[in-house]
């Protein structure tokens, strides 16, 4: 295929996505169960944004770091602050006598400054933090994370953040489609650094931090730049689950979070942003959707299936996700990315690969045998 | 002697808590030569590279690169009282830049065991390389403002590996091709970086007679061809006495010799350091 | 002198709550010393054994129970390892780390589906949960207990780590795992008492942590876990007395700072206190330096 022909069915294929996506959501109605298709649509895009975000400090560049969750809060609450409607202050910031912010800024503005604030942070954060190495940079990032958390509950400064309690209010989407376009745009721009110069310089950095700095790459500039854009986009992921929740809360933004953010890059493929994206839509569906009919009791006449009760859901992801990571090692993708060709290819060998597979699992069994002995 | 001086080394130092790695090493690289450095393992050999190419602060001593001063150091405070290394005080300056901003300067180098990003292509290892003199900030490479300047890079890269003969191999993760091949790699990445003066870590380690011929053919071609000067880590003697113009010795951190080949080649203290003394 | 009165209360949960960080954290540095593993799974380990007590004490008369509860945390943490880390010895390290957090995951959830959601009050055991008053203070005996047990256990386990054969494979291999394997070491048997030690010891913390703050939900091992982690890592991760220092550091430190009624920041200055240090000493308290050879 030439280049303008892959371009052309990829907008194509975009643009028969949304119109789909637009289509359901008028005939779909919202009891159905079919309206977990749009949480997992919306949702799975918010954490995409933010699973690739995290990719690119740790599957490009090579950092382990982990603070994805206070950036996210800070996004969410810089978005939320400025955005709850002046008449509804007062009810908001019931204990804060209506808050210290008295004015609202546009939602786009607001969604760019959620960004701009968590880089600013992240910009601060980085310059002590990014001269540690791998698992001191991973502890340090979470603990920032974790101080963050208590900033914003900290009730002195509860005019701006409303201290420990909900903020609620704040100005939302409408359609599904919001979410997904703007995560769009911005993975499309993470896409576009990875390729440029600057992402070679970052992936140099991961490979070989001293054969990096060889050729002439400034090693705290590059991470910090790197840290600092992943920030960006954490912080708009976190405006739009802000959107996306409706109502925010600092105490929800703890380190398990972050966990759940680096299961996902890691079982989609650190390094690769078709991974992040597959595992993230897969993640959510999974756990939301797919496997909700195990939390209810289910009777078959008198028979009531066993375990089947609120919770259970949960264990069962959690089951699945261990066998993922067991027998994934690395990921769904690996480090490959999405293109027509390999998806062409994929598909040509599909037949076959299904009929190997038998033959493929005898020999892997057999080997772990023979290393056994 | 009216040649340029390109490299001047000046008493520098390095001491690793009590081990004095390096002593006292002085040495000067002209615009134009191969100058080697040799002596056993251990010697302190690539530790003198590392305090050149700013992977170490050298504990005392001088650089200079071009007639710049470019590193500079002097031991304080604890070392002060530990330093065993000589010119004590004879420098009070700290001058300690990161490597990236050394190979900025026009010093590039390549690795004892070769260090490529393992898991990119070939084409990709070089173009990194490139990275260094782009004109090109974040926004504008992100949003591929500068469309030319992407084109450049790519095209040199191109140039360049035709030009080393990996043109073929191109599209190949670094890490498959075969071991001199490897080496040459490294160089040609380093080449990338539009240096000035080179530095080689033992750039012929484990190659066969036949191999390590063609590379000292090589070496002189770029020489040539990108108007270098060259300083190279070897232990193959062959090598070394073939294309170098002068060469120093290390042993035990301390210089021992310097000169031409014939001079080193009957130099007592190195046929001494080399083989051994006779009680 | 009038700050240790006032603070007294605060300085004692202090010493006590560190010991029982200094029980969880040795779990956390002895394996990271071995495996270069963070066993995020740890803290949850701690708190399947505090509910495992729970359960236990409706089963079984109370002196059967406290063996009962430390002889499954034991197995609990010797089949993680089999089952979840040992199958990937081979694979990058951040895929053992992911399947540490999927243990993790796993814990939680499956605690949050076994209790329904709801916390669960741990049993006082007689005795270690009366009350007693220290120079005007009142506090419970296991505030007093759990210093003294831990300094034992530790002086134990390091006893055994310098003086028996086990203990020296130990050293071996947390220093060069392929060169121990070569030299004939049972690697295998190595990581799996290292475990078992872990969990023994974070079993042991959670009867004492539980006695004192005594309700189980299935988040409790988190932010415990998160604490005896930076406490590892603060002392310097690997090592053993750095571990223990750093959490008695960390424990005491939280305590005064909810003395002094900042206690929304006690988590975030524990974590304040582990930015600084690492700023100063990027390797811990007692961590040791490795330079990158090039």
């Amino acid at each position: 295929m030439t280049k303008q022909k892959k371009w052309l069915l990829s907008c194509i294929v975009i643009a028969v996505f949304l119109a789909l996506v637009y289509f359901l959501e008028g005939i779909i109605p919202s009891y159905s169960n079919w309206s977990m298709l749009f949480t997992v649509l919306e949702k799975g895009s918010i954490y995409a944004l933010v699973a690739v975000s995290m990719n690119l400090v740790n599957g490009f560049t090579g950092l382990f770091s982990l603070g994805q969750a206070g950036f996210m809060l800070i996004g969410a609450y810089a978005y939320a602050v400025f955005t709850i409607p002046v008449a509804q202050r007062a009810a908001v910031y019931q204990y804060f006598d209506g808050g210290l912010i008295q004015f609202t800024i546009p939602v786009f503005f607001a969604i760019l400054l959620a960004g701009i604030v968590a880089a600013i942070f992240a910009f601060l954060i980085g310059l002590p933090v990014l001269r540690l190495k791998s698992d001191y940079l991973a502890i340090a990032t979470l603990g920032f994370a974790e101080i963050i958390r208590a900033i914003f509950q900290w009730n002195a400064l509860g005019p701006i953040t409303n201290g420990s309690n909900l903020l609620r209010k704040f100005a939302t989407y409408q359609s599904a489609l919001f979410p997904i376009i703007a995560c769009g745009i911005c993975i499309a721009i993470i896409c576009l650094l990875i390729n440029s110069s600057y992402g070679r310089a970052f992936k140099a950095i991961r490979e070989d931090e001293i054969a990096a700095e060889a050729m002439g790459i400034n090693l705290f500039k590059h991470k910090q730049l790197s840290f600092v854009i992943s920030s960006f986009f954490a912080g708009i992921g976190g405006a739009l689950l802000a959107m996306f929740q409706t109502t925010i809360q600092a105490s929800a933004f703890k380190a398990a979070m972050t966990y759940e953010f680096l299961l996902i890059v890691v079982i989609g493929g650190m390094g690769s942003i078709t991974g992040s994206i597959i595992a993230s839509f897969l993640f959510i569906a999974c756990r939301e959707w797919w496997l909700r009919f195990l939390d209810s009791e289910l009777y078959i006449g008198d028979f009531q299936v066993p375990l089947l009760r609120a919770g259970f859901r949960n264990v069962v992801f959690s089951v699945v996700i261990m066998i993922i990571v067991l027998f994934y090692r690395k990921g769904i993708m690996g480090t490959r990315e999405f293109s027509w060709n390999g998806l062409l290819r994929w598909f040509k060998n599909l037949p076959g690969n299904i009929r190997s597979i038998p033959g493929r699992l005898k020999r892997k069994n057999k080997k772990e045998a023979q290393i056994n002995e | 002697m009216n040649k340029e001086n390109v490299l001047r080394v000046s008493d520098i130092t390095m001491q690793f808590g009590g081990v004095v790695a390096v002593n006292n090493f002085s040495m000067e690289v002209n615009k134009g030569e191969i100058i080697g450095l040799i002596g056993p393992n251990g010697a302190g050999k690539t530790t003198a590279f590392n305090c050149i190419t700013g992977v170490y602060a050298p504990t005392n001593g001088q650089i200079e690169f071009d007639g710049n001063v470019i590193i500079s150091n002097y031991p304080k405070r604890k070392m002060a009282k530990i330093y065993k290394g000589e010119n004590m005080g004879k420098y009070n300056r700290v001058i300690a830049p990161t490597p990236d901003k050394i190979t900025k300067l026009g010093i590039a180098r390549t690795f004892q065991n070769i260090r490529l990003f393992s898991q990119l292509s070939v084409f990709d290892n070089v173009l990194i390389a490139k990275h260094l003199h782009a004109k090109q900030n974040v926004f504008s490479a992100t949003f591929r403002i500068n469309h030319k300047e992407e084109k450049r890079m790519r095209e040199e890269t191109m140039a360049l590996l035709e030009e080393q003969g990996l043109e073929k191999y191109k599209d190949d993760v670094s890490t498959s091709l075969p071991y001199g091949l490897q080496r040459r790699l490294e160089i040609a990445r380093a080449l990338a970086t539009n240096p000035s003066l080179l530095l080689l870590d033992e750039p012929a380690a484990g190659m066969n007679p036949q191999e390590s011929d063609e590379l000292m053919e090589f070496i002189g071609q770029i020489r040539d061809k990108y108007n270098l000067s060259i300083f190279l880590i070897e232990h193959h003697m062959q090598l070394v006495m073939g294309i170098c113009e002068r060469i120093y010795v290390l042993d035990h951190g301390i210089k021992i010799a310097e000169g031409n080949p014939s001079e080193i080649q009957s130099n007592h203290k190195v046929i001494e350091a080399y083989l051994g003394v006779d009680e | 002198m009038d700050f240790v009165r006032d603070n007294l209360p605060y300085i004692l949960a202090g010493i006590s709550v560190g010991g029982q960080y200094a029980l969880i954290a040795i779990g956390y540095t002895m394996v990271y010393g071995i495996l270069r593993l963070i066993n995020f799974a740890h803290g949850d380990m701690f708190m399947i054994a505090g509910l495992m007590g729970v359960y236990a004490v409706t089963w079984m008369p109370l002196y059967l129970a406290i063996p009962f509860v430390i002889i499954f945390t034991v197995i609990l943490g010797f089949a993680i390892e089999r089952v979840a880390y040992k199958p990937l010895r081979s694979a990058p390290r951040m895929s053992v780390m992911i399947s540490a957090i999927g243990v993790s995951y796993l814990l939680q959830n499956l605690a949050l589906y076994i209790t329904g959601g709801l916390t669960k009050t741990y049993p006082s055991i007689p005795w270690i949960s009366n009350t007693v008053k220290v120079f005007g203070a009142t506090t419970k005996v296991v505030t007093l207990i759990t210093p003294v047990l831990t300094i034992a256990l530790v002086v134990a386990l390091v006893l055994l780590i310098n003086h028996t054969k086990m203990g020296m494979a130990m050293r071996a291999v947390s220093r060069d795992f392929e060169t121990a394997r070569l030299m004939g070491i049972k690697i295998d048997s190595v990581i799996s008492l290292t475990f078992i030690i872990g969990s023994f010891l974070a079993a042991v913390g959670s009867i004492l942590y539980f006695s004192n703050y005594t309700g189980v939900m299935p988040t409790a091992g988190a932010m415990p876990g998160l604490k005896a982690f930076v406490a590892a890592v603060f002392g310097g991760i690997g090592s053993i007395p750095g571990a223990v220092i750093g959490a008695f550091i960390i424990g005491i430190c939280e305590n005064i700072i909810k003395g002094v009624g900042w206690t929304t920041f006690s988590d975030a200055f524990t974590f304040a206190l582990l930015i600084v240090i690492l700023i100063v000493k990027p390797t811990g308290l007692f961590g040791e330096k490795n330079i990158d050879k090039v």
